[in-house]
């Protein structure tokens, strides 16, 4: 196993083009998992750690450029203003000494589908931007995960950071697990509401091979909600928006939970996140 | 697959002093490197796996479970870890408190709340709770760490 | 340092400080470092084993398997069934088959993973009901065709919990140059370690020598071998220190697991709601091997009706043999189990009698003279009535613990943010349960202790040496009280236990403080009493003498010389074997005897919120009251209550090992979920002290009955929130919701 160690992102991208097998490692917690309990053996390994550019974060165009570096923790403390949705994913990661290594840039390239992060990452419609030496990509994160830790990157790509819109409304995000802290997801939610566009947006976590869109029940709840006299959206709106979320989950049974809990729990959550959106 | 080689060199600064670890397979865990390599066992190896605290290390100031950290992350940053912490306050109440019993836990803990005190010096029960939700103890049920943490901060 | 004081931990200021040393912090010069080989399968036959590569890798120094075992080949606490390395067959998934050792970890791991094993890979039995039938214990109580008024039924499922001490198996073996091995092991009971390895190994019992190291709790999982003999196996192989700890996917396949059971009942009761009858069948599945189970399966069964009268009762327990995970010893030792069962069906009594379940305990709570289901009238306290009262007394929690910000920490999900109070609903719930202190069955139950005077420095000093292990609980303590009350001296020091003194026993059944607190105390006052004829020969005295604040003083309390100077340069040391009371077999066909030494009473109310549409669980709060007999240490009995509830809460709500055709799912600590400091309630004692008269200082076993009925209580507390039929532990969330 070889340790490779950059120190800057041109000396990363030119790393990664020689060794395109590597595996990229920042907060580790997903990698030292595999290391410590031998799930794995890389045939290299590369610390992100050293490079400065990933741990910062600023504004492009509008919206948010959140280096891939850039820790839970300082996401909730820096940015929970203008991101409540991933503020409030990132709480429910692991401990305080999980968030204070890890980072959305390793969820996104594990790609797990309980990531926490995902499900608003994808309810923001938030860009991932991709480098290598061959240049820059933005993918949106609705078309970046494409099978059970699986994304759409290229061997020879790192995740430099990700784009995501300060919050255009009332963002939410829940996520049950069977004990009340430090869990992985059973399944999650999240809502995104952009009034001034009258948009709806979600995700589901831990309820498919990747993370999913609930497409259906957005535009469905888009069309029921009354934008301009805010009159609370009926039972029979609430319940078919929860019925919908649960309909776009693939979930299996697995040793977290049942597919039938899993769905059951989807309708709860996207109910009650549409009810704590709205009021 | 290849033959195991144990050829990384880790300069770094643990407790306040310089420290080498030479021929280090690449990987080794910074608490496996603190462990075995520089003799420091107080951070302990429960799960290796960031579930429950126990190897919970100061990283540049951040509080991190060393099991998460890639032994070679940690060249050139400073790691304080529970032999060198200034944590007297918390050690004490621990003690006092009766909130050691097998003790495995402990070192992390008192990490760990120490960590909390500097950001909180008179945490509330909920905030101590979530601090310290990362720290699995398997012996006493939790009251009496509460107890420690509010009798540490009362000082 | 006196018996009934809440003393400090002598231990606790090395272990905050990270400067304790645990069995997995060890080194010795040119340690190697072993691993094992684990079968893939939970039941094959082995067709061959080949490691000849692995022996040749780099770093590696030795590769054994059954055919390098000297002595005996299989090994067990009540059955020898159990290979050392496996030959012929696998019977469970993580089965050890082969031990590496090598320079570094990675290198044994590597080589570990050449050693090529040939299998056959055979169908494997994974239901309880299929398994072959390990010990069947019955219990055959009074009138067999009684007959009752109401009647409810209930069949009840347990899941396989792990014990998930922190600490994992580890220890060190170093050769000693001439055959023998010393190991540094954390283990619950040196001695029962020492002779099975001292077989294994083919050694008299004197080369086989071992040392306690920090033991990182144990709670059952540390009674039978893991690690030991293969690092004494590598280490007189390659004549260098061996070292094997294991991670914790590997620990949940290295030691056994509180048994997983189906559970049938049926309970009858007169009108007015005293119990007419029990009939039971308890279906335990042991695993591939015996462990401990047929002592479990004997607990489950003698305190299958939790601590009533019930004068009929008819209570089959078995446990069988399958390819699953083997499962023993775990804190509760199968009264857990069944208490899940009976307290249910008390419930499911009282709703049918239309009685409050509280007062329907109370009723038919057993009493000091009673026959319990074995026939042995219980002599002491019995205090289960009372109890109860207790913990019904305590005023019930009014919100939730936490108000206004940070409020949602407390809800069900917890950080999770699952609610800001919809579905929210609140249950209370009663559980009550008892079971055996020490040993039971005829097992020769005793302990030894060495204790020694003499003057140290100029004051006099106390040596105390036993072989307990102390896990966590205290037990080191403890003898540092007992001695020093039998002595009126100072300064006691506990030295480690080890092998060079007699057998302590086990540190399980509730029993250390008991037992060896006992042997403590004879050999404590057999040392006094020859304090004291030294005093009187040389003093004359006119009166009584004896000792208190390290001085001989005379009946009225008059210091007549001090300790250090009548001792001199003299040593005093006595060793004493202590044993309870006799207990003896049960009746193959009856189970009536007299087959436990102690029995110990606890009762638990739980509160809980529970989220009804998601069916997450938050508990809000524990109540308990148990009677200790006395209290020696009163800060470590509030620990041992307090942290078996939490093991108990596990449990209930969360703890399961997960087991889908013989594999383990869920290995690790990210799916099997221990309590975490949000999950956990704070939890309030009512700690009685009713003295036995027939125990040391009048105490009883702590340990084991805060794990008995703290999650029978939560969970029918979710039953009073939700309105469900829960019949089965732990309960899921689509337990509740579909």
């Amino acid at each position: 196993m070889e340790f490779l160690q950059p120190s800057t992102w041109a000396e990363a991208l030119d790393m990664k083009a020689a060794h395109p097998e590597t595996t990229p490692i920042a907060g580790g917690t997903d990698v030292m998992v595999e290391l410590n309990l031998d799930h794995g053996r890389p045939a290299s390994i590369m610390d992100l750690t050293r490079i400065k550019d990933l741990t910062e974060w600023g504004t492009d165009d509008g919206l948010l450029r959140i280096g891939a570096g850039v820790t839970y923790t300082r996401l909730i403390e820096e940015l929970g203003d203008r991101l409540p949705g991933l503020a409030m994913a990132s709480r429910t990661v692991g401990s305080p000494q999980i968030r204070n290594r890890g980072t959305v840039g390793g969820n996104l390239g594990t790609s797990s589908p309980a990531g926490d992060a995902h499900p608003p990452l994808l309810a923001a419609d938030a860009q991932v931007e991709v480098h290598s030496k061959a240049g820059v990509r933005r993918i949106p994160v609705r078309e970046f995960f494409t099978g059970p830790k699986k994304n759409a990157m290229l061997k020879d790509e790192l995740i430099a950071a990700f784009l995501v819109a300060p919050a255009p409304g009332p963002q939410q995000f829940s996520k049950v697990g069977t004990r009340n802290a430090m869990v992985i997801a059973v399944c999650s939610f999240a809502l995104e509401l952009d009034p001034a566009h009258r948009r709806v947006g979600t995700g589901i976590g831990s309820a498919g091979p990747t993370p999913l869109r609930a497409v259906q029940a957005e535009e469905f709840i888009q069309g029921e909600l009354e934008w301009e006299n805010r009159r609370p959206p009926s039972d029979a709106a609430m319940g078919r928006f929860g019925e919908l979320v649960a309909a776009a989950a693939k979930p299996i049974d697995d040793v977290r939970g049942s597919a039938a809990y899993r769905r059951h729990a989807l309708a709860v959550m996207a109910r009650r996140c549409l009810q704590w959106c709205w009021t | 697959m290849s033959a195991v080689v144990l050829d990384v060199r880790i300069e770094t600064t643990i407790n306040g002093e310089p420290r080498v670890a030479e021929d280090v397979w690449p990987g080794e865990s910074l608490l496996y490197v603190l462990r075995e390599r520089f003799g420091l066992y107080g951070s302990k190896n429960a799960c290796e796996q960031g579930e429950c605290g126990s190897c919970s290390v100061y990283l540049d100031g951040a509080l991190v479970c060393a099991c998460l950290v890639l032994g070679g992350q940690a060249g050139g940053r400073s790691v304080t870890t529970v032999e060198g912490v200034d944590a007297d306050a918390v050690q004490k109440a621990f003690v006092e408190a009766g909130a050691v019993q097998c003790g495995f836990c402990t070192p992390g803990l008192v990490v760990a709340a120490h960590e909390l005190l500097q950001r909180v010096p008179h945490p509330t029960d909920g905030e101590i709770r979530e601090a310290l939700a990362g720290n699995v103890c398997r012996c006493t049920g939790y009251g009496t760490i509460i107890a420690a943490v509010h009798m540490a901060a009362g000082r | 340092m006196k018996v009934g004081e809440s003393v400090r931990r002598p231990d606790a200021p090395p272990k905050v400080r990270g400067t304790f040393v645990y069995s997995s912090d060890l080194r010795a010069e040119g340690m190697l470092w072993g691993a094992t080989v684990r079968s893939p399968h939970p039941h094959a036959r082995i067709r061959s084993i080949d490691a000849s590569e692995a022996r040749a890798m780099p770093g590696v120094h030795a590769v054994l398997t059954h055919e390098d075992v000297p002595g005996k080949k299989v090994y067990g606490l009540e059955i020898a069934d159990q290979p050392v390395l496996a030959f012929e067959f696998v019977r469970y998934w993580g089965e050890a088959v082969a031990v590496v050792a090598a320079d570094h970890p990675e290198q044994a791991r590597r080589a570990a993973g050449k050693v090529r094993v040939d299998y056959e890979v055979l169908p494997p039995v994974t239901r309880a009901e299929d398994g072959k039938v390990l010990r069947h214990v019955k219990i055959r109580h009074g009138d067999q065709s009684a007959r009752a008024d109401v009647v409810v039924k209930g069949e009840y499922e347990i899941g396989m919990q792990d014990q998930a001490p922190l600490g994992p198996e580890s220890g060190l073996a170093i050769p000693d140059g001439e055959g023998g091995v010393d190991l540094h092991i954390a283990t619950q009971w040196l001695h029962v370690d020492q002779q099975q390895l001292a077989g294994i190994l083919g050694l008299p019992k004197e080369k086989v020598r071992l040392t306690m190291a920090g033991i990182g709790g144990a709670f059952g999982a540390r009674e039978d071998l893991s690690m030991q003999a293969h690092a004494c196996l590598l280490a007189l192989k390659t004549g260098r220190p061996v070292k094997i700890s294991y991670s914790r996917p590997e620990s949940f396949v290295g030691h056994v697991h509180r048994h997983p059971g189906t559970l049938s009942y049926e309970h009858g009761a007169n009108r007015d709601g005293t119990l007419v009858y029990v009939r039971a069948r308890i279906l335990l599945d042991g695993g591939a091997y015996a462990s401990s189970s047929t002592a479990v399966i004997a607990n489950a069964t003698c305190f299958a009706c939790g601590p009533y009268r019930v004068p009929n009762a008819t209570i089959d327990g078995i446990v069988v043999y399958s390819n699953n995970p083997p499962c023993g010893a775990m804190r509760g030792f199968g009264s857990v189990q069944n208490c899940y069962a009976h307290e249910a069906q008390m419930d499911k009594l009282a709703t049918a009698l239309g009685m409050d379940p509280v007062e329907l305990r109370i009723k038919n709570a057993l009493e000091t003279g009673d026959r319990a289901i074995t026939g042995q009238a219980i002599d002491g306290p019995v205090p289960v009535a009372e109890l109860l009262r207790r913990v019904r007394s305590f005023p019930l929690p009014l919100g939730e613990e936490g108000e206004g910000e940070g409020r949602e920490l407390f809800l069900p999900g917890g950080v999770s943010n699952t609610t800001h109070g919809e579905g929210v609903k609140r249950g209370v719930g009663y559980a009550a349960g008892f079971k055996n202190i020490g040993y039971s069955e005829g097992f020769d139950d005793y302990s030894t202790a060495r204790v020694r005077l003499f003057v140290h420095h100029g004051k006099p000093r106390v040596e105390v040496h036993t072989a307990a292990a102390e896990v966590g609980q205290g037990v080191a303590l403890v003898q540092a009280q007992v001695a020093g009350s039998e002595l009126g001296v100072t300064d006691v020091v506990v030295l480690n236990a080890d092998t060079r003194v007699g057998s302590a026993g086990s540190s399980s059944a509730s029993r250390q403080t008991y037992i060896t607190g006992g042997a403590v105390k004879a050999a404590s006052e057999a040392v006094c009493r020859r304090v004291l004829d030294l005093a009187e020969s040389e003093l004359h005295p006119g009166s009584e003498l004896r000792i208190e604040n390290d001085s001989i003083v005379d009946a009225g309390g008059k210091p007549m010389v001090s300790l250090a100077t009548l001792l001199g340069d003299a040593v005093i040391e006595e060793t004493r074997e202590f044993r309870p009371r006799k207990t003896h077999h049960l009746d193959p066909d009856t189970g009536q005897s007299d087959a436990h030494m102690q029995f110990a009473f606890a009762a638990h109310r739980a509160v809980v919120d529970v989220d009804t549409e998601l069916g997450l669980v938050k508990v809000v709060e524990l109540a308990t009251a148990q009677d200790v007999g006395k209290a020696i240490n009163p800060l470590a009995v509030q620990g041992q209550l307090e942290g078996g509830a939490a093991q108990g809460l596990g449990l209930a709500v969360m703890e399961e090992i997960q087991v889908k055709d013989g594999v383990i799912k869920n290995a690790s600590f990210t799916d099997y979920l221990l309590p975490t400091i949000l999950d956990m309630p704070p939890v309030k004692m009512d700690i009685l002290e009713l003295g036995d008269p027939n125990s040391p200082y009048g105490l009883k076993g702590v340990g084991e009955p805060p794990t008995i009925s703290s999650g029978p209580a939560i969970v029918a507390a979710i039953r009073a929130a939700t309105g469900r039929a829960i019949d089965r532990v732990p309960v899921r969330p689509q337990d509740l919701t579909l």
